[in-house]
């Protein structure tokens, strides 16, 4: 296959690690940047550049929380004026509504909220931090103005009860976009799975009820599901595929293929002060690693679905199989497959519920 | 839901098409991005919140002229409400 005519087409800005929420389940590396290894402006202006001109469309600015960034506004305007689609993925905690404003006229297209739960007090177990309220203010606001809105629940274990509630939310506010993303097990995710990994029965309420509801809100609001890998039959196309489609760069500037690339040893990642971008996406090791086919073992190798699937998630297979380079073990085909089923099978024998307490490692924030 | 032919489309908040760089028929939309090909493209550019369907499909029997009218105009409805069902317009 050629890699030749790959360009990235999502950039996510991870601008801070810096967050006033500590979730239990953030994508976030377990080893953040601290305050003063963030890049400054005038680095991240170029790496904006960088990115259009490499065919980049659409750049995620996310932390972290963005809004901690002092030049937030700066970076929009300077991302929109290069052309990207400019999104920003936030908590909406540090938000009024002049900031909101700035953000807009700064050429803000898309503002995706996260939401921990229905109710304040499960916000609260999951982030440890008072935000619910002020969530709800946030998306008041948003309303007034022509930006795109995503709604992003984060859906496991403890707030599967609460599903009715959350698309009462939906119904009642109308944002365009709503998400009910499953939390995958990487990371913070990965330390407090016992905790999070729904069972079958939930996981069948919750599609029975988001199909219902796709029904209703249609041509209203869009409702995406996204179920938890450990219960697919076949892998996700992680990412779009290693190398494929998405450049992540960290608050340091170190460039990765994901979100939690750098748990994989052995991969020598490159920073993007000391590289361009474009530089990096071509000739980068550790982009180049699992790009195309030659890398894959069986099934995959023979596998007609690897041009779909790409052989699903690297870190998962690295994480559950101990081989980067291995198949998906969530894959149904896969020769670790039965490591996973283990993990349902203890989690589908513990009924969830409010006796649950669960003992969570929160998310710490840097220094 | 089916349109009027006398309603007005327009691009839903944040969608927007690409404008600044070579691939100039892309439509933007919240984490995703629709590659908009032949007459895509032209009606898209209509839903500017200034012409009805009617309009539209008026201005597409002139540009495809060796097509049924009225098949344009049914293929231009069921365009509409597939863009629409994606949140990418609002009538």
């Amino acid at each position: 296959m050629t890699t030749a005519t790959l360009t990235p087409l999502v950039l996510v800005a991870e601008l801070t690690h810096r967050c006033p929420l500590h979730c239990v389940y953030c994508s976030n590396p377990i080893v953040l940047t601290k305050r003063d290894a963030e890049m400054p402006t005038e680095t991240w202006v170029r790496i904006f550049e960088e990115a259009a001109a490499a065919g980049v469309l659409q750049a995620d600015l996310t932390g972290g929380e963005p809004l901690t960034r002092a030049d937030i506004v700066q970076l929009v305007r300077a991302g929109r004026e290069v052309g990207l689609y400019m999104s920003l993925i936030s908590s909406g905690l540090p938000l009024n509504e002049a900031k909101l404003e700035a953000l807009v006229e700064a050429g803000l297209d898309h503002f995706q909220l996260s939401f921990q739960g229905a109710n304040a007090q499960t916000a609260l177990e999951i982030s440890n931090t008072t935000s619910h309220a002020h969530k709800l203010r946030v998306l008041d606001w948003l309303k007034k103005w022509h930006v795109g809105v995503t709604l992003n629940f984060v859906i496991h274990r403890q707030n599967v009860p609460e599903l009715g509630r959350m698309l009462a939310l939906v119904e009642e506010h109308q944002p365009s976009k709503v998400e009910f993303a499953s939390v995958q097990y990487y990371g913070w995710g990965f330390a407090n799975r016992g905790a999070l990994l729904p069972t079958r029965k939930q996981l069948d309420h919750c599609v029975e009820t988001l199909k219902a509801a796709e029904n209703k809100m249609r041509g209203k609001t869009r409702i995406v599901f996204v179920v938890p890998d450990y219960y697919a039959k076949y892998p996700k196309p992680c990412v779009g595929g290693w190398g494929r489609k998405l450049i992540l760069v960290s608050p340091e500037g170190t460039a990765l293929p994901c979100h939690a690339a750098s748990v994989i040893p052995g991969l020598r990642f490159e920073n993007v002060k000391e590289k361009s971008l474009h530089e990096i996406w071509e000739n980068s090791t550790a982009f180049r690693r699992f790009r195309g086919e030659d890398w894959m073992q069986e099934p995959c190798k023979s596998c007609e679905r690897r041009h779909q699937d790409f052989g699903g998630c690297r870190c998962q297979a690295f994480l559950l199989a101990g081989d980067a380079s291995s198949t998906d073990p969530v894959c149904s085909l896969a020769p670790t497959r039965h490591r996973v089923d283990a993990i349902l099978g203890a989690t589908n024998q513990r009924p969830p519920g409010p006796w649950e307490k669960p003992n969570y490692l929160y998310r710490r924030s840097p220094a | 839901m089916r349109p009027e032919l006398s309603s007005i489309p327009r691009l839903a908040p944040g969608v927007r098409l690409n404008d600044k760089n070579a691939k100039s028929r892309i439509l933007l939309m919240p984490e995703s991005a629709l590659q908009l090909n032949g007459p895509s493209f032209e009606i898209v550019q209509l839903c500017d919140g200034k012409h009805t369907i009617q309009q539209i499909a008026e201005k597409l029997h002139v540009l495809y002229n060796k097509a049924e009218p009225q098949r344009i105009t049914e293929d231009l409805l069921g365009y509409l409400v597939l863009l629409h069902n994606q949140r990418a317009i609002d009538f």
